[in-house]
């Protein structure tokens, strides 16, 4: 926990690593919109495998990305507790029908189509994030920016984002040296502090963590202004890399997947594939 | 008479921020070929002087600008940042956060990616630059994979594929070590011989720059120039330590040695200087036979580390690393960047925690205690005041520690006004953090530390960004407390005259271990030593030899002379 590796890019040299960034944004886009859309739950956990293996052969170790997941779990939990307690009778309402396993106080029972339902959402969480995170950590930023720039985003825009993805490691080694240093000034955010002072006292670490990082974005741009960016209407790229064909059957293979999910809801005359009628 | 390539005509400016103008009625001339030194102390102006010469005023410091300037010829102001670009190319303080690109090839080729150069042309040309500045080795590098000084190298290819420009650096050696900051004055003159560059350096170091020489040597002091001659002459009338400049060591002691600098040839080099025979004499009458002191008897060790090892992504740091640290003492911990000191402090205050190996302080295993309870006897201030400091004014920051520890807002009040008082913050006490300068916010930090009554402080790299004046304000200031409250004082540092004028012990790490552990002198006469530690020899080191008198007893003298100085003051 304590001396753990930083999420951000790092050379993998396998087959993941090697498509280019323009492959592996449109595949990121279009597989989560069409999970997202879609309920029908063979669907999703055919994703949720493909993408947990995905994530196999992409050579990230699961010690890289533990703190992350250990967040994102605490979240996703947290958010199904919520959809359950703000609706616990959605499911019911979307089915169409009620399979009671246990009668609770009010509306607060429990069925089969809720448990059903928030396991549909339970999936689209779990193939999202081993996506999103194969995309942050083998995506090189220069030549995802290239990448942007050439499915005609702004150069701009695209090189902003490369310096975001690229500074998240910085951010986050600033964020553990400064909370390490609030910590010594008697902010308590380990575990024998008390869980109330602990939120307070991560507060405390944004200011610090704003300042540097504002001090970071004005000097960097301040060198490349010195150097032209901004220039022109156009820049070229020197990590710019072709489309190979590699990258054409990745991108073949979502369009399958996307076209499997669509041709589902004609199946299914919706959205939403119902086990229960 | 050859044409002005930068010329400056009665210009004066002011920052819209600010309230009154940074520069007066400036008027000087820098010719093709030339190599110029600017020098001055902390807020002189001469940051604003290169900003004015590179176009980042108006671009990204918009004020009121009067006078003409000229560039190449042409008045600045009607020029952009980008066309200035072409004729000024230039190398800002910290190559780390100018480096723009993921990796070295790209960052070289960023300035002909934004004139939308084609793909072969950048490739060819990162190639042939990473050629001439010896560093193709490390062409697909990431910013992290690399030192300071090859940052440096690259941020310098960088402006060079523009070929025939003005190169401008500002304080090139703020954030290298000795051995790197050597290379790069090494490499600037090379590139100005080569190619007739005409080279801008703004810089406080005098000494370091001179090592290679430089043909002017331009004043700058409260937003005007005091002086602008040749290095020999300005060295020679003493007009830098008036402005609180340091000025070369070997120079201050052949004063001390009653050597009158006016009938002496080629001051501005330790290599050339003219040293007759009659010189050579008083300086050998004046070294006196030192009497090395003995090491002070034994106190109780503060802090003892036994066998620790530490490893980061599975390549070791550390290894078996022992080491006592005595009560009371003022100890330097030195390195080359990388090799670990950071890290051993932040082991000591558990910041990380080692793999292996243990930690006493006051003779008791503190493996297991938390920061915050490691932080009650151990005070640590980061390198970058900016990591440290939460609050928005002076007296908040300091007394954050005490308040988070629930101490009575009666007592808070006291220390902390104690404390600012001693640190010579009290005038700021209510004034915003932000509108302090880099030095003063260090001070704020060093305060919020003390003020927690520490028994041990670690100090990684205090004099950074600082002139001699607030270096020497804040030196005897932690001196003091060392003194009258017997804190125990770890310098990271690579400040060599630090080492040798306020720490009785240098702590050499080197290669996961310690390389050396004794008095400042005997490592600086040392060769073999100081390089293992990224150290240069000092000019006092050469002085001795070329004079043929031991120069462990140089230095001597010379620390021992510039402590009475001091204490006459």
């Amino acid at each position: 926990m304590n001396n753990n590796v930083l999420i951000g890019y790092k050379k993998r040299d396998n087959f993941v690593d090697r498509l280019t960034g323009t492959t592996k944004l449109i595949g990121l886009i279009a597989l989560s919109v069409i999970g997202m859309v879609s309920f029908d739950t063979r669907f999703l956990l055919v994703l949720t495998v493909g993408s947990l293996v995905l994530f196999r052969l992409s050579g990230i170790r699961f010690r890289e990305v533990s703190f992350v997941l250990s967040f994102i779990t605490a979240f996703s939990v947290l958010n199904l507790a919520a959809v359950y307690i703000f609706g616990p009778q959605y499911g019911v309402h979307l089915y169409g029908s009620a399979h009671v396993i246990w009668q609770g106080i009010g509306p607060y029972n429990l069925t089969w189509e809720q448990l059903f339902y928030e396991f549909n959402l339970f999936l689209k969480y779990i193939f999202t994030i081993p996506l999103a995170l194969i995309f942050l950590m083998t995506t090189n930023p220069s030549e995802f920016s290239s990448s942007l720039n050439r499915i005609g985003i702004s150069y701009r825009i695209s090189y902003a984002v490369s310096l975001a993805l690229r500074y998240i490691p910085d951010v986050q080694k600033d964020y553990r040296q400064i909370s390490k240093a609030q910590q010594a000034r008697g902010n308590e955010i380990s575990k024998k502090g008390k869980l109330t002072h602990r939120v307070k006292a991560a507060a405390q670490i944004l200011l610090p963590l704003i300042f540097t990082s504002l001090d970071r974005i004005e000097t960097i741009s301040q060198a490349m202004e010195l150097r032209r960016f901004g220039k022109l209407k156009k820049r070229s790229w020197y990590a710019q890399r072709p489309m190979k064909k590699n990258d054409f059957v990745a991108l073949l293979g979502v369009a399958v997947v996307v076209l499997v999910g669509i041709y589902l809801f004609r199946v299914n005359g919706g959205r939403f594939y119902d086990p229960f009628n | 008479m050859k044409k002005p390539i930068i010329s400056f005509q009665d210009v004066s400016f002011q920052y819209h921020s600010q309230s009154k103008p940074t520069l007066h009625h400036l008027n000087f001339d820098i010719y093709p070929g030339e190599k110029v030194l600017i020098a001055g102390p902390s807020g002189s102006g001469k940051t604003t002087i290169s900003r004015l010469i590179n176009g980042l005023i108006p671009t990204a410091y918009p004020g009121q600008l009067s006078g003409k300037i000229l560039i190449n010829g042409e008045p600045a102001e009607k020029q952009t940042i980008f066309d200035l670009s072409l004729k000024v190319g230039t190398v800002l303080q910290d190559p780390d956060t100018q480096f723009v690109g993921l990796t070295v090839a790209e960052d070289i080729a960023f300035a002909l990616e934004n004139d939308d150069e084609n793909q072969p042309v950048l490739q060819k040309k990162a190639h042939e630059w990473a050629q001439r500045l010896n560093i193709p080795a490390i062409l697909n590098n990431h910013p992290q994979e690399i030192s300071g000084g090859q940052k440096q190298r690259v941020a310098m290819a960088g402006v060079l594929v523009d070929e025939g420009k003005i190169l401008l650096f500002d304080e090139p050696l703020a954030s290298l070590d000795p051995v790197a900051g050597r290379a790069s004055i090494e490499l600037i003159d090379g590139m100005q011989k080569q190619d007739h560059t005409t080279t801008i350096i703004i810089e406080h170091r005098i000494e370091d720059v001179l090592y290679k020489p430089v043909d002017r040597l331009i004043l700058v002091d409260q937003g005007k120039i005091v002086a602008n001659d040749t290095p020999e002459a300005l060295l020679k009338s003493g007009i830098l330590m008036s402005l609180g400049l340091r000025e070369p060591l070997y120079l201050s002691a052949l004063k001390y040695a009653g050597v009158k600098l006016d009938s002496v040839e080629n001051v501005d080099s330790i290599q050339k200087i003219q040293l007759s025979s009659a010189v050579a004499q008083s300086v050998q009458s004046w070294v006196k036979p030192q009497t090395v002191t003995a090491a002070k008897a034994k106190k109780t060790p503060i802090l003892k580390i036994k066998n620790l090892s530490f490893s980061y992504d599975s390549r070791p740091i550390l290894r078996q690393l022992n080491l006592s640290i005595q009560a009371g003492e003022m100890v330097s911990l030195v390195g080359k960047n990388g090799v670990g000191k950071t890290t051993l402090s932040n082991i000591i205050t558990g910041f990380l925690h080692q793999n292996s190996g243990s930690l006493d302080l006051n003779g008791e295993s503190i493996d297991d205690a938390s920061i915050k309870e490691r932080a009650d006897h151990i005070g640590y201030v980061l390198q970058d005041p900016n990591m440290m400091i939460s609050k928005n004014t002076v007296s908040e920051e300091v007394a954050l520690g005490l308040t988070l520890r629930g101490v009575n807002s009666d007592e808070i009040d006291a220390k902390v006004a104690k404390t600012l008082k001693v640190c010579g913050l009290y005038a700021f006490r209510h004034w915003p953090i932000s509108a302090l300068s880099y030095g003063q916010k260090k001070r704020v930090t060093i305060a919020a530390i003390l003020v927690l009554d520490p028994e041990l402080l670690i100090l990684d790299e205090p004099t950074a960004g600082q002139d001699w004046r607030h270096y020497t304000e804040m030196m005897s200031f932690i001196r003091d407390l060392n003194q009258q409250y017997g804190i125990t004082v770890i310098f990271i540092t690579h400040d060599m005259h630090l080492m040798m004028e306020y720490t009785d012990r240098v702590v050499v790490l080197n290669d996961g271990a310690i390389a050396y552990d004794d008095q400042p002198m005997k490592l600086f006469a040392n060769l073999d030593l100081l390089k293992q530690a990224s150290l240069v020899e000092t000019s006092l080191f050469t002085l001795a030899q070329r004079v043929n008198v031991a120069p462990e007893r140089l230095i001597a003298s010379f620390i021992a002379q510039e402590k009475v100085g001091r204490a006459h003051e």
